[in-house]
């Protein structure tokens, strides 16, 4: 019984292991393709490629790095610090999404400052 | 596990290593920044002058009209007015008996306070719109203080060892540092109602070696270059230039 277990739970492994590493191919290809039209300014068609990489893959921390950076430069401050979250909760110990992370908070911390009236 | 096989788990762990290494590129981008002060209700913008005080080498009000004039006619939409800057001093004295007069030389921020009712004066500012067509009007206070500070810094010494061979070691030693404090107060007033529309303030400080002679006004612009993107944000939108690194 026990060894039938055992089996049993290699086999599910074996099963989702493929289907795993599909998503990921998968979504890599779209954050290649991404980088790609970035490098050429079209950052708008950027932005589809790793919003779908990350619904491809939602633990993909390179896609939501990337994604975050696209809206940086769309000025989507907002969405930028979610996204860069996200991707640092998945690698905490990614010192270049980090590094993105403090340059973007430079920004995002001059652009919200709290004034008077 | 034998030679060769090791030789080749080697090899795929460099290649592996190799890969996960290069698989970045650093991309140049620019990120918008909205104002934050909707000025699209105006065509003109009137840098009207500041309440300035602190070092006597320095002519805060004067500098400081010029400096923004010059800054919003290259990077800001709004036509800028020429115009002589307004004697704010006297008109915050204006019909207050001399004891009650807020005082001719400001020394620090209390003094500064003084002149707060200036820039609340409605009647005052709406004036002042209407003679000049109701722009957007600009003034506020500036403090530029000569400032010194006494602390232990950490600086790099190089030593050489009985073979000669060098090393950088920190050491810490007590410096005597001068410089200065730059505290600017930005208002906005609507030049048609006469109204305080938005302020803004800023603290920026800067301290050299006690034996180092940098003239007042090489400090100022270089306290003012912190200050105006800050200014500027507030009334035009901005685009600040970085580069960040995509992963793959």
């Amino acid at each position: 019984m026990r060894t039938a277990t055992f089996v049993l739970a290699g086999l599910l492994a074996l099963a989702v292991a493929p289907a795993r590493a599909d998503a990921r191919g998968d979504a890599k290809k779209q954050v290649e393709f991404g980088i790609a039209v970035a490098q050429k300014g079209l950052w708008r068609e950027a932005i589809y490629r790793w919003e779908r990489a990350t619904q491809i893959d939602p633990s993909y921390a390179a896609a939501l790095n990337n994604l975050a950076i696209a809206y940086e430069h769309e000025g989507e401050l907002v969405k930028a610090r979610g996204a860069y979250e996200k991707a640092l909760e998945l690698e905490p110990g990614n010192a270049l999404i980090k590094q993105n992370y403090e340059l973007f908070r430079e920004i995002n911390d001059r652009a919200t400052r709290k004034d008077s009236l | 596990m034998t030679a060769r096989h090791a030789k080749i788990v080697c090899s795929l762990a460099a290649v592996a290593l190799t890969t996960a290494c290069g698989s970045y590129s650093e991309i140049a981008i620019e990120t918008p920044i909205r104002p934050t002060m909707d000025v699209s209700g105006f065509q003109r913008v009137f840098v009207a002058g500041f309440i300035s005080g602190g070092s006597e080498d320095v002519d805060g009000n004067l500098e400081t009209t010029r400096l923004l004039r010059s800054q919003l006619r290259t990077k800001s939409t709004l036509r800028v007015i020429d115009a002589d800057s307004l004697p704010l001093q006297d008109v915050a004295s204006e019909g207050r008996a001399a004891d009650q007069a807020p005082p001719a030389l400001v020394k620090d921020e209390k003094d500064l306070d003084a002149y707060s009712n200036l820039f609340a004066n409605v009647e005052y500012w709406k004036k002042i719109g209407e003679e000049y067509q109701q722009p957007l009007i600009v003034t506020g206070t500036v403090l530029f203080i000569p400032h010194q500070r006494n602390s232990i810094v950490q600086r790099e010494d190089e030593v050489y060892d009985s073979f000669g061979r060098r090393r950088v070691v920190p050491v810490r030693t007590y410096q005597e540092r001068k410089g200065f404090v730059l505290s600017p107060k930005f208002i906005f007033i609507d030049g048609r109602t006469g109204t305080v529309m938005h302020s803004t303030t800023a603290r920026e400080e800067i301290l050299y070696n006690a034996n180092q002679a940098t003239p007042a006004l090489s400090s100022y612009f270089e306290l003012m270059d912190r200050v105006i993107p800050t200014f500027l944000s507030t009334l035009s939108s901005q685009k600040i230039k970085g580069t960040r690194v995509l992963l793959q």
